[in-house]
């Protein structure tokens, strides 16, 4: 246990904060996005993430934004287990046929208001796989979108940029 | 001289007489070189003895790897790897257009079930007394009687607007009182990707579990045909992002191979790097993932802490964060300079002084050992029956790496440790991980170590039509198999990727059992196979 402590207080908080910015860019990114949160969700917006056929590289990349270094709770992003509590549906991938009924139901299950982020290349356009026998292509083809967060696959700044976007709406 | 010498004497009798033309007589004569598949000997029987050969096979301990077919004209050729002490042979037969059908290996193999059962669904091949005649890969996107990956399937196919579900899928059914179903996904409550699971359960115990997957297929094999090298790389790249280096390497080799290419030794080493570099980064992630599923926090916070500073070195020193797309056709995209060197050598110092305090935090932290220990156990015996491959095969006593037992560059240079554990549980999983961080540093060490001056790419020359290729690489999974054929104008005719979790899925399916329900989640962890790169 104690070996446990000493290395949480070595550690220290690397969340990039405020005071002293490691990463300015950020910082500014995150007080943007909790002001407008504040202003229209009251401090709060829960998120679903769906992935719809990605290749699972932007989905590591949704969890880095949770990771200490981002820490998007902070700023009162949440990710939620239900499509049922979320503000937000966060798509991934070139929309696998095999998942459309699947995204056309969360779609259907999350209420309203909502907005739908398409994240990653192949949620945007289709992206290396685009449209076949087996995939629907970009989400816009299957769900309406509000707003998309290109990149193969999207950075986590990109994403947080993205989310900032879909709050100026 | 290797075991596959004596083996293919005792079988020479079942050579296809209708194909005399492969050279067969001179694996017998010990000459193994000069395979269309370089290193890899091909063997051509006759349809009819296809399940004979696995019984055979499997009474002499060989290891089924991959199974994949390719239609060639109004035939089809049906392929299984086998493998044995890094020895890899490849079996085939043509079977003729009007009687699609081949008896069965899965009875003696069952990790050949689903692969024929995909084989099934995508070109319409009928094994003969398979034990599980339902669909797999297929749902509801194209008809019972079309097949996908023939030639006369466009790749647009014709779907409907929407796609409807999966249903009447027939699971295996509980009786008796008590026994009750959970059905699980597609999509998740978590970050991860989407199959579905089928629980019947007592109480919470697990009693079993049933794996429906097929929910992210992408007609990669489809999509594949025609493409160029390096469009093909970019979509090798994109069968599972998290082994993204893996796949990518493993399909570069294949078409090096057959358009006869020397990848410069810089390449290879770099190569090398990223290769451990991203077995390292999915290591991190997933110790910190199974102590989430625990709900050990602490150790989640700085497993995903050191993954993301691994990543920002990534970042600056190959220009993308996962590394997609820094292996390409004939080399790698990318230089390190002398500075990068340091930077990545910096980096292996600080991880290791900090993975030693965490992990001396994690060891004597007794509430995740009463979580890991015992839980999810995988019996060497099952595990090998599944022919189960990197930390999952591992954990439980199956010692084999690609990089030790069937080097290929840069790993031909170096010797190093693979990690073995054999309590397989859990725990044994967590631990194997561990182990293999700290080989892959010094690997790393070694490889910056050997990097000599020179090119990091060679000149692309077109392969002649038909060549193939068997890439077989370590991903952080284990075993990537990646098989190429080019048609003509360098141009794509099969792609076929075998993803290591092909092979580990069905483990999941009997470690779950006798766990509790609540406990699936760090099972399925512990395992985390991939299902993009199982769906295809």
């Amino acid at each position: 246990m104690l070996k446990l402590l000493k290395k949480i207080v070595t550690t220290g908080i690397v969340t990039e904060k405020c005071k002293a910015p490691k990463d300015a860019e950020l910082e500014t990114l995150g007080i943007e996005i909790k002001r407008r949160i504040d202003k229209k969700f009251s401090g709060s917006i829960a998120i679903r993430q769906v992935d719809a056929g990605s290749c699972n590289g932007c989905e590591l990349e949704i969890h880095a934004i949770n990771n200490p270094f981002y820490d998007i709770e902070r700023f009162g992003i949440h990710f939620v287990a239900s499509p049922r509590h979320a503000d937000v549906l966060l798509v991934t991938g070139p929309v696998s046929r095999h998942m459309q009924t699947a995204l056309l139901r969360t779609y259907e299950a999350t209420p309203n208001p909502k907005w739908v982020v398409a994240v990653g290349d192949c949620a945007v356009c289709g992206g290396e796989f685009g449209q076949s026998y087996a995939c629907c292509g970009a989400v816009s083809n299957v769900i309406p979108v509000d707003m998309t967060i290109s990149g193969c696959p999207p950075t986590p700044l990109a994403l947080m940029k993205g989310l900032l976007g879909l709050l100026d709406r | 001289m290797n075991w596959t010498t004596t083996f293919l004497t005792q079988h020479v009798g079942w050579i296809d007489p209708e194909m005399p033309d492969k050279p067969i007589g001179d694996y017998i004569g010990g000459i193994v070189h000069h395979s269309p598949l370089n290193n890899v000997a091909v063997w051509q029987i006759a349809d009819k003895h296809w399940q004979h050969f696995a019984i055979t096979a499997v009474a002499e301990k060989l290891r089924w790897v991959a199974g994949w077919a390719e239609q060639a004209n109004e035939q089809f050729m049906v392929n299984a790897c086998f493998e044995k002490h890094g020895v890899y042979i490849v079996l085939r037969t043509l079977i003729n257009g009007t009687k699609l059908e081949l008896p069965t290996q899965a009875t003696v193999y069952p990790a050949a079930n689903r692969s024929e059962r995909h084989t099934q669904d995508m070109f319409g091949i009928k094994f003969i007394g398979h034990p599980d005649n339902r669909r797999w890969t297929r749902h509801q996107a194209w008809d019972k009687h079309q097949y996908p990956l023939r030639k006369d399937f466009p790749a647009q196919g014709s779907p409907a607007d929407i796609t409807p579900p999966d249903m009447h899928y027939d699971f295996i059914k509980g009786h008796g009182a008590g026994v009750y179903e959970i059905p699980v996904g597609p999509v998740h409550a978590g970050i991860i990707e989407p199959g579905h699971f089928r629980f019947l359960a007592v109480g919470e115990l697990i009693l079993n579990l049933e794996e429906r997957l097929g929910y992210v297929h992408k007609g990669i094999e489809k999509i594949a045909e025609g493409r160029t090298p390096e469009s093909l790389a970019r979509l090798a790249g994109r069968v599972s992002g998290d082994s993204t280096v893996g796949h990518c390497w493993a399909a570069c080799q294949a078409m090096e191979q057959a358009a006869d290419i020397v990848v410069p030794a810089r390449a290879n080493l770099i190569r090398g790097i990223v290769a451990e570099r991203e077995r390292i980064a999915n290591h991190l992630g997933d110790m910190g993932a199974i102590c989430n599923d625990v709900a050990f926090t602490f150790a989640q916070m700085q497993f995903t802490r050191l993954r993301e500073l691994w990543l920002r070195t990534n970042a600056s020193v190959f220009g993308h964060r996962l590394l997609m797309d820094v292996v390409i056709p004939a080399g790698v995209s990318c230089d390190v300079s002398q500075l990068s060197c340091e930077l990545l050598k910096k980096d292996i110092i600080q991880i290791r002084e900090e993975l030693a305090e965490i992990m001396l935090a994690v060891d004597l932290n007794s509430s995740l050992e009463d979580r890991l220990y015992t839980a999810g156990y995988l019996s060497p015996e099952i595990a090998a029956a599944f022919g189960t491959v990197g930390y999952v095969g591992r954990a439980s006593g199956q010692d084999f790496d690609v990089r030790r037992d069937a080097a290929y560059a840069p790993y031909d240079q170096v010797s190093f440790k693979v990690a073995l554990e054999d309590q397989g549980d859990i725990a044994s999983r967590f631990w194997v991980r561990h182990k293999e961080i700290n080989a892959s540093l010094k690997l790393i060490e070694r490889f910056i170590q050997l990097l000599p001056e020179g090119e990091i790419t060679t000149t692309w020359k077109t392969p002649a039509i038909d060549s193939e290729g068997l890439g077989i690489v370590d991903g952080f999974r284990g075993e990537i198999i990646s098989y190429i054929r080019f048609a003509a104008d360098n141009k794509i005719a099969r792609f076929y990727p075998r993803d290591p979790s092909i092979l580990n899925w069905p483990a999941l399916e009997k470690l779950a059992l006798n766990n509790i329900v609540p406990d699936f989640p760090v099972c399925n962890k512990s395992l985390n196979g991939s299902y993009s790169g199982n769906d295809l």
